[in-house]
């Protein structure tokens, strides 16, 4: 009590009282903060939906050379194209046209960061969901579908970016970075396995 | 019939006090619930510049149509089903199943594009006569919280009917937080509640839509009244009429908001009404631009419509977006051109308010400035290629220096003499 000794009887020891209010507000606060934790992490997805990204397979044999189907993995769209080689052909070539022709700042595992973007070069398999905002590319494989330049490849109807065959994007896109590789493995030479390779399913 | 003949003195205040005011069941309630004197104090005592013209229309509108809105959404609520699998189906269960559910669904939808009309009018009144302008500073913030509240409200409701437009506007617009350094991919998972837009995101954008905005929305109108109560109206002299007061104290160039304005806008609500009427029943899409016609699809992650864009509402911030060649400058763009109104209070800085006393530069301004918010609104709308895009960058760049100069060209404008009292023809 030595300390309120200064506080002369019926007087109000106004910095105790300051002091115990701010310390008062402190800890609830501290309490609000943990007490939002359950409603903020309830939009995280659930279980159940993490459950269905489990990976997705595609039966290669059924597979045409110039070919391209979509299988679905985590509700996702994903390209896979079965490149011929003159499609091959038409991956090399433009690199100075290409915002990241190395796919130095794109996304991709690392057996997929090659300039063909792929475990083998026949079959090219990327995510069907634009780097700029998310919609889905469309095929333009033919040569000169785009203009006279164009080598083939893919084409965003929403805000006009474009891709190689390799789905690198080209300069003036409003894409930034390449389309994205999945994780994938051939479990045997028909199999693709989208979504588990060497490190285990994503 | 004072403000008829006296053009240079206030009108004389109606009676305010109710007949029997001081027993009786209203004395009892108001004994308990000072209804009276908020009535008085905010209604029929609350005193407004005499000379409003046209432009002050539209905030009373966009009441109307908040209510109109309110009450058109309980009932679409009571008939719609939340739900990837559900929800397209239960819209056309409304249109073609609910008694007038046709009727209530296209004023809920024709009533979202007439808000934005509203807004946007009454924004433009501000930018006109700088009701944004000291005092009334917070008035403008919290009008601009309104916006910022009602835009987030508009597209989580054009997601519900889980239509294709739906589906892929409500894709590009999370992915936008996608573009955040290092959280960006965290939050816009966070948002969706799955790998891609699906039924969860759908169901936290109903809640959000029918209960947490709504109540944001109408806390923030109540406080953007309050504040407008609080310093007056402008007017479009930009005069501060609280200066001038006469012998009783009022405003000598106020009069009493009701009956005066309240009768004045009540003829714009029935004005409005006819013409919300034509379009509800000749044209309730627009010929697809209050209702994009691939909306009539049912969503599907595997196909997008040939051109993505977002009602005509958004389609000026979007074609800011697309203007930009990198996805975060675009983002970050589009944020700065929404969050630069909230600046605009402190970057004018003309010594007058109305357009009506300032010179050449700030009229040629503001006249460019709603030019490429209406050009880059239709550019919004076209595909991102060639031409459009070369325009839609000359306007950005329009847009933006006319708020980044503004503080340069509002000094040097050589402005005209503010007359004392406000400007005032009788009828």
């Amino acid at each position: 009590m030595a300390d309120h000794a200064v506080v002369a009887e019926g007087e109000v020891d106004l910095d105790r009282r300051k002091f115990l209010t701010r310390a008062t507000i402190a800890t609830g606060a501290v309490g609000a903060a943990f007490a939002c934790v359950p409603f903020i992490e309830s939009w995280s997805p659930s279980e159940s939906a993490r459950a269905q990204g489990a990976p997705t397979t595609v039966d290669l044999s059924k597979v045409e050379p110039g070919q391209m189907v979509t299988p679905v993995w985590r509700k996702q769209a994903v390209y896979v194209v079965r490149r011929t080689p003159d499609m091959l052909a038409r991956v090399a070539g433009h690199d100075g046209e290409l915002k990241d022709p190395t796919s130095e700042y794109s996304e991709q595992p690392q057996y997929a960061k090659n300039p063909l973007r792929s475990r083998t070069p026949e079959f090219l398999v990327l995510f069907g969901i634009c780097t700029h905002l998310g919609c889905l590319p469309k095929q333009r494989f033919s040569a000169g579908e785009l203009g006279p330049s164009w080598p083939g490849g893919f084409f965003c109807p929403c805000h006009g970016s474009r891709f190689d065959l390799a789905g690198r994007v080209f300069n003036g896109s409003p894409a930034s970075t390449n389309l994205v590789v999945p994780p994938y493995s051939y479990p045997n030479p028909r199999t693709l396995v989208i979504g588990a390779d060497e490190k285990g399913a994503a | 019939m004072a403000v008829k003949t006296a053009t240079g003195t206030a009108a004389a205040p109606p009676e305010t006090t109710a007949p029997g005011a001081k027993e009786g069941w209203w004395a009892w309630l108001n004994k308990r619930l000072p209804v009276d004197a908020f009535m008085r104090s905010q209604v029929t005592e609350y005193y407004a510049p005499k000379n409003f013209n046209v432009w002050y229309y539209f905030g009373s509108l966009a009441l109307a149509v908040l209510v109109l809105q309110l009450v058109t959404g309980i009932f679409l609520a009571m008939f719609y089903k939340p739900g990837a699998l559900t929800s397209f189906d239960s819209v056309e269960y409304i249109m073609r199943e609910v008694n007038y559910g046709w009727l209530i669904r296209y004023l809920h939808s024709t009533g979202a594009s007439a808000f934005f009309i509203a807004v946007y009018l009454h924004m433009f009144r501000a930018f006109l006569y700088g009701s944004y302008k000291a005092p009334r500073e917070l008035t403008w913030l919290l009008g601009m919280l309104v916006y910022l509240a009602l835009m987030a409200e508009a597209f989580m409701g054009y997601v519900l009917p889980w239509g294709s437009m739906s589906y892929w506007g409500a894709q590009v617009i999370v992915n936008l937080f996608g573009t955040i350094p290092v959280i960006g991919p965290g939050v816009v998972e966070w948002i969706r509640g799955d790998y891609a837009i699906a039924d969860a995101t759908l169901n936290r954008f109903f809640a959000l839509h029918v209960a947490a905005i709504p109540l944001g929305l109408l806390l923030l109108v109540a406080l953007h009244l309050a504040a407008l109560h609080e310093t007056g109206s402008n007017n479009p002299d930009g005069i501060e009429i609280k200066e001038k007061l006469g012998a009783d104290g009022h405003p000598l160039d106020g009069i009493p908001f009701h009956p005066y304005y309240t009768v004045k806008d009540m003829v714009g609500i029935g004005v409005f009404f006819v013409l919300f009427a034509i379009v509800l029943f000749f044209f309730p899409t627009m010929y697809g631009l209050f209702i994009e016609t691939p909306n009539f699809e049912p969503a599907n992650p595997l196909s997008t419509p040939l051109e993505i864009h977002p009602v005509w509402y958004f389609t000026p911030y979007y074609a800011i977006l697309r203007a930009v060649p990198n996805q975060r400058m675009g983002a970050l763009l589009l944020l700065l051109a929404v969050a630069v109104y909230l600046f605009l209070p402190w970057l004018d800085r003309s010594p007058v308010k109305s357009m009506r006393y300032r010179g050449w530069m700030s009229r040629s301004a503001l006249a460019l400035f709603a030019l490429s918010f209406v050009v880059l609104g239709f550019l919004g709308l076209q595909p991102a290629q060639g031409l459009y895009v070369v325009l839609a960058r000359i306007f950005t760049a329009i847009y933006f220096a006319f708020f980044l100069l503004m503080p340069i060209y509002t000094r040097l404008d050589r402005v005209k003499p503010v007359p004392d009292r406000v400007t005032y023809h009788a009828h």
